[in-house]
């Protein structure tokens, strides 16, 4: 096994097209899979040493965060916080204080896991996540990233190193909930990001849904934003994000929920999470 | 001189020191298991079965040893087999002989030069196992068909018809049962299943052992009993008790979990073979896996009551698995079920069974909670069914002195009404609820044990005491002990050290366990201040040319007893201390006892929870603790007892559990999914200590650590079926469970 | 495997020290520069009991690689105290009798001091939410978020 601490991204992939070869950001992930053997790296890439990866940058009037900035420094950015507060809100939930000291949204994109707490809200928000592999950079949707529990559709030796959060209009909000039977230190048996805007009248005019936990994937369900568009929140709008909430759950039974369990809360998430972005849009029912 | 035996006006008894252990737990000096090291020391892991129940065939560890920075390998060959069937089953599960009885039972272990080594080596030995059909659930496991998990192990008092898995049975009670549900005007009869729970101590368990060829072994470990250790160690190994010496570090945690041994003898093993001093240390899964769980149960209670609240006739039949090896715990939740209660006719039945689980071993008033949260939640029932308060209830049937207990035992004075009294004209009984929530109460015991403890208190030449004793400090218990002795000898608190001495420098003590350190140690430790005193007042009395009756000891003095004793002024502790040399040499009070009149201890709980009713989610919005400690020494410490108590039986209401996969494999091995509750799920816990004096000790003090977890599993459900309309029987109540409830009232 | 030597700062002691690749910063405290306040409860950083401060973050060591540390500030238990005068956290654990066993204790003292350096007025559901990555298996938490508001109360006052 070796540590390596690249200073350009170049070396980085290069390093990462080694077999065997790990992404270490937060660690909060690859630490936990290294201590119970289920992973044995024999490359451990440090990306938190090359340059711009622990910045949070105005872009476009939106923010590009750096794949090494952590949970808690997002928090700490009061503009990121206003702008994206369902992305953050998300990103916060993962683990503990201690963990959010070094946790990143980046990480939790690659790691694959379908509960991850950072993700719906990034794909409800249309995010993009810039990679750099041996082949050079692209940009790709955070949707298109994870592909199945543990799974990516990163290359070899590819690696993210920004994610992309676009400016918003006026009258946006956004917003994640996510159930754990305790009140902290879970991992999400269901979660549901909401990403508004409001029209110049009020209504919603554009409305994403995305979900967590309760498909071998985060995703969106087109169908539940399209629910709540031109609506101000009624309650046939809401019932109808909901059907469509619950019609796309394909949860498995585990240790932490039954499908039942988290097919329902799903649509109690998704519910209270579209009230919240309507709030914080400006929206009033 | 003579002494009262009863003392009430208390200088040192009551008041808040800081423990004198604390300024090293807080700035991060104090040792536990994990933390010492030593001299040419090797690290150890050990190889633990990925099968639930399995035949061992053959291990294969010629590659491990001939692996560079190896330096030993030990499996079930390199240890005796004991003669003692209990020793037999201890060694077995620290390591499998012929079947491996659960998933994690270990089947091998290595020492290395470090970690890494000693983890590769454990990868290159091979195991070749027949895997073997597996029992999980106690229910299952009685049936007369269910895959037998050891045979020819049931007691002969286990009636026939039943699988040899059931290894122990007993009944208890009194009265006409037929008779008394006949004069019932409503009977309720449940049945309830409770999931196995972990201690959950934050310290892994870890030891650092050094045996020679000759048979001398010294031991460091994180244990509940140094005592035990040795016993149970010195067996396996063939060796004598005298040979192997055993300190006792700082304990993170036990909770019950920590009275027997998982991994010493393994630690000793490798030692002797290796030569070396060899570091044991469980990961936490292995914790999980291989350690000590709580057993899970499956009870009926069947409950007779008038319309005014008068219980004619109860029955419990509470069927317990503690895992892989007998155990009795089903005779202490049997005993337990009831004792609340003044009944005329009562009858409990218990089994135990044995499945392909970890080896049960005690966790805080172990086969107690099941028992008393299936039977609060049937009388909580009867309340709502019969519109009768829940305290006035338990007030009109409760235990009292003189109560003749459904486990045979008549009562002396007990604070089962007080508290009860207590709850009821607390605030929190009364104070509104908001939407969405409800409120539970239930009540708690427990027998609390005395036993064996040995206690020195020597008295140094500057007027300064030391005492040494053998009971492992949990919670604050040296500074308990450092208080009576002040109190006793009449000097300041800051003038005592108590320590905790290793097996060597010492006589037995039994193991931290059964709330019984601060009653029996406690009452060594008085003892052995009067010998002291005894022998100061004879020292005082040799000084002033007196018959030694003629001298008594007050306020931390000898003094003459009377104006006929002659006219001398006191001599206090430090001056008879600093001429001690002069007059007979060193002073130092003993007691080695084996004490009983522990004196039960009860509880009420008083809880709010409030459940979403979209998900099931339920959170403790307020909790009140009302206890009976006969006296509180050390009232912080008694306050912590209940509170800890409460939120462990809080996180077995809510959401811990053992969670087994079809296969039998534990799915749930760490704190991610083994939920324990952390501090964002709780209120404060509020707590009210009673004072009613067990008679069986000179300050009144009962046990008070166990008896808190018993009331949560009740309180919570009964705030859940009062605030959210569903009463749930199976525990934990995991929101999964509650929203299947909630919708299927509809 | 070769080890990797690391130079970094220990609560304000500069230190060196070699590591395994995929050791952990707690394994590296303990084992390498016998600091072994810091606990390993889960290895998981389910547990907090290895909480020490990374550039005055707060982190679970654990999660961390011992070769991470290199240049970087760690702060530890060992360093809350002043010599021999306690931390305001370290007194008020003692006279609220926050403890029991003190396995976790090293732990939530880091961790609180970290969040009364961010928030010195927290509320209760402040604290406890900041301090849930923290389990204690004894006290049910209740007299060390007393001890914290008190302590919290004091340095305000200071």
């Amino acid at each position: 096994m070796r540590y390596a601490t690249p200073k350009t991204a170049a070396e980085a992939a290069s390093l990462l097209m080694e077999d065997a070869a790990r992404v270490l950001a937060g660690g909060t992930d690859l630490l936990v899979q290294m201590k119970s053997g289920r992973l044995a790296p024999e490359t451990i890439v440090d990306i938190k040493h090359l340059p711009g990866l622990r910045d949070i940058t105005r872009e476009d009037g939106g923010f590009r965060i750096g794949a090494a900035v952590s949970g808690a420094e997002m928090g700490e950015h009061t503009d990121l916080v206003a702008a994206w507060p369902g992305v953050v809100e998300g990103v916060n939930l993962i683990g503990s204080t201690q963990v959010q000291g070094r946790a990143t949204m980046a990480g939790n994109l690659c790691n694959g896991s379908p509960a991850a707490d950072g993700v719906p809200a990034q794909i409800a928000a249309g995010a993009v996540a810039r990679l750099e592999g041996p082949e050079g950079t692209r940009d790709v949707p955070v949707a298109e990233i994870p592909t199945g529990p543990g799974k990516t559709s990163l290359k070899r030796g590819e690696f993210v190193t920004s994610i992309f959060l676009p400016a918003r209009p006026e009258r946006s909000g956004d917003a994640y909930l996510r159930f754990i039977p305790r009140t902290e230190m879970d991992i999400a048996v269901a979660g549901a990001a909401v990403n508004l805007v409001l029209g110049a009248d009020g209504t919603v005019a554009e409305a994403r849904v995305a979900l967590g936990a309760v498909a071998p994937t985060a995703m969106e369900v087109p169908e539940a934003g399209a629910a709540l568009t031109g609506s101000k929140l009624e309650d046939p709008a809401i019932e109808a994000m909901v059907d469509a909430v619950r019609a796309a759950c394909k949860p498995i039974d585990d240790k932490r929920g039954t499908v039942e369990f988290r097919t329902h809360v799903a649509g109690v998430l998704a519910k209270r999470a579209a009230r919240i972005a309507f709030a914080r849009a400006g929206g009033q029912a | 001189m003579a002494f009262d035996e009863t003392k009430h006006d208390y200088k040192v008894i009551g008041t808040r020191p800081v423990r004198p252990d604390g300024i090293d737990k807080v700035t991060g000096r104090a040792l536990y298991g994990a933390d010492l090291s030593a001299p040419g020391m090797l690290t150890a892991a050990i190889l633990r079965s990925p099968h639930a129940h399995a035949k061992i065939v053959k291990i294969d560890t010629s590659k491990a040893e001939a692996m560079a920075g190896v330096k030993a390998v030990v499996t079930s060959r390199d240890f005796g087999l004991p003669e003692d069937q209990d020793l037999r089953d201890t060694q077995d599960n620290c390591m499998a002989r012929d079947k491996v009885l659960y998933d994690g039972h270990a089947v091998a272990a290595v020492a290395a030069i470090n970690a890494q080594v000693a983890k590769a080596a454990l990868k290159a030995i091979e195991v070749e196992y027949e895997k073997l059909p597996h029992v999980i659930d106690v229910d299952d496991a009685m049936k007369g068909d269910a895959p037998l998990v050891l045979e020819g192990r049931a007691l002969e008092t286990v009636p026939e018809g039943w699988s040899q898995n059931v290894t122990n049975y007993c009944e208890f009670g009194h009265g006409d049962l037929d008779d008394g549900f006949a004069r019932a005007d409503l009977i309720v009869e449940r049945s309830f299943k409770t999931g196995a729970t972990h201690q959950g101590y934050i310290e892994p368990h870890a030891c650092l052992a050094s045996m020679g060829p000759d048979g001398r072994g010294e031991l460091w470990c994180c244990t509940q009993g140094q005592y035990m250790v040795r016993e149970v160690c010195a067996g396996i190994m063939e060796i004598e008790a005298s040979q192997l010496k055993v300190t006792p570090s700082e304990i993170g945690g036990g909770f019950g979990g920590k009275t027997t041994v998982f991994i010493e003898p393994v630690a000793l093993a490798l030692s002797r073979k290796a030569g070396r001093p060899v570091k044991l240390v469980m990961t936490r899964e292995e914790v999980f896996r291989a350690s000590g769980p709580t057993i899970h149960s499956s009870t009926d209670v069947k409950i007779g009551m008038t319309k005014d609240g008068t219980i004619t006739a109860a029955r419990a039949d509470l069927r317990y698995s503690g895992g892989c090896y007998p155990n009795g715990t089903c005779e202490m939740g049997a005993q337990a079920a009831f004792a609340p209660y003044d009944l005329k006719a009562v009858r409990t039945y218990g089994w135990n069974a044995l499945t392909n689980r970890p080896k049960e071993i005690s966790y805080r008033a172990p086969g107690a909670p099941t028992a008393i949260y299936a039977v609060e939640s049937v009388v909580d029932e009867m309340c709502q069914k019969l519109g009768l308060d829940p305290v006035d209830v338990r007030l009109k049937n409760a235990a009292d002195k003189g109560t003749k207990s459904s486990y045979g035992v008549t009562f002396e004075d007990i604070g089962l009404k007080a508290t009860l009294e207590a709850a009821k004209a607390h605030p929190h009984y009364t104070a509104p609820l908001g939407p969405n929530q409800g409120r539970g109460l239930s009540c708690g015991f427990w027998f609390n044990f005395g036993g064996n403890a040995s206690v020195t208190l020597s008295v140094n030449t500057d007027g300064t005491v030391n005492v040494t004793e053998g009971n492992p400090d949990i919670g604050g218990s040296r500074a308990s002990i450092s208080m009576i002795a002040a109190e006793e000898l009449g000097i300041g608190y800051d003038r005592v050290r108590t320590i905790v001495a290793d097996t060597t420098s010492i006589g037995h003590s039994d193991t931290t366990d059964g709330s019984r350190v601060t009653f029996t140690v406690g009452l060594a430790t008085i003892k052995a201040a009067r010998d002291a005193k005894t022998k100061m007042c004879a020292r005082a009395a040799a000084l002033w040319g007196i018959d030694p009756e003629a001298v008594e000891w007050v306020d931390g003095a000898a003094q003459p007893s009377g104006p006929n004793a002659g006219k001398f002024p006191p001599m206090s502790l430090a001056e008879i201390a600093a001429v001690s040399f002069q007059t007979g040499g060193p002073i130092a009070g003993h007691h080695e006892s084996n004490a009983d009149g522990a004196g039960v201890s009860f509880g009420v709980h008083l809880c709010d929870i409030e459940v979403d009713p979209e998900t099931g989610a339920s959170k403790v919005v307020r909790y009140t603790v009302f206890q009976d400690a006969g006296k509180a020494i050390h009232p912080d410490y008694v306050e912590g007892q209940l509170q800890g108590g409460a939120v462990q039986g809080i996180g077995w209401a809510l959401n811990e559990e053992y969670i087994y996969g079809e296969d039998g494999i534990l799915q749930n091995p760490g704190f991610l999914d083994y939920r324990v509750p952390v501090a964002s799920d709780l209120p404060p816990i509020d707590t009210v200590i009673l004072e009613v004096p067990n008679p069986g000790h000179p300050y009144g003090v009962r046990g008070v650590g166990e008896t808190s977890i018993v009331p949560p599993l009740a309180a919570i459900a009964n705030a859940m079926s009062r605030g959210a309309g569903v009463r749930l029987t199976q525990l934990p109540m995991s929101p999964p469970r509650v929203l299947s409830a909630l919708m299927a009232k509809g | 495997m070769k080890s990797i030597p690391v130079s970094t700062t220990v609560n304000g002691d500069a230190v060196d020290f070699v590591c395994a690749p995929g050791e952990t910063l707690l394994d590296a405290l303990r084992n390498r520069l016998s600091l072994t306040g810091a606990k390993e409860g889960c290895g998981t950083g389910d547990c907090g009991a290895c909480s020490v401060t990374l550039n005055g973050r707060l982190v679970c060591s654990c999660l961390v690689l011992a070769a991470e540390a290199e240049g970087a500030e760690v702060g530890t238990v060992e360093g809350m105290a002043d010599h021999d005068k306690l931390h305001v956290l370290q007194q008020s654990f003692l006279d609220h009798a926050a403890l029991q066993c003190g396995i976790c204790t090293p732990g939530i003292l880091v961790a609180s001091k970290a969040l009364l350096e961010e928030n010195p007025e927290p509320t209760d559901e402040e604290v406890r939410y900041w301090l849930a990555g923290n389990l204690c298996r004894c006290t049910g938490y209740d007299k060390i978020v007393r001890a914290v508001q008190d302590a919290a109360a004091k340095m305000r006052s200071a």
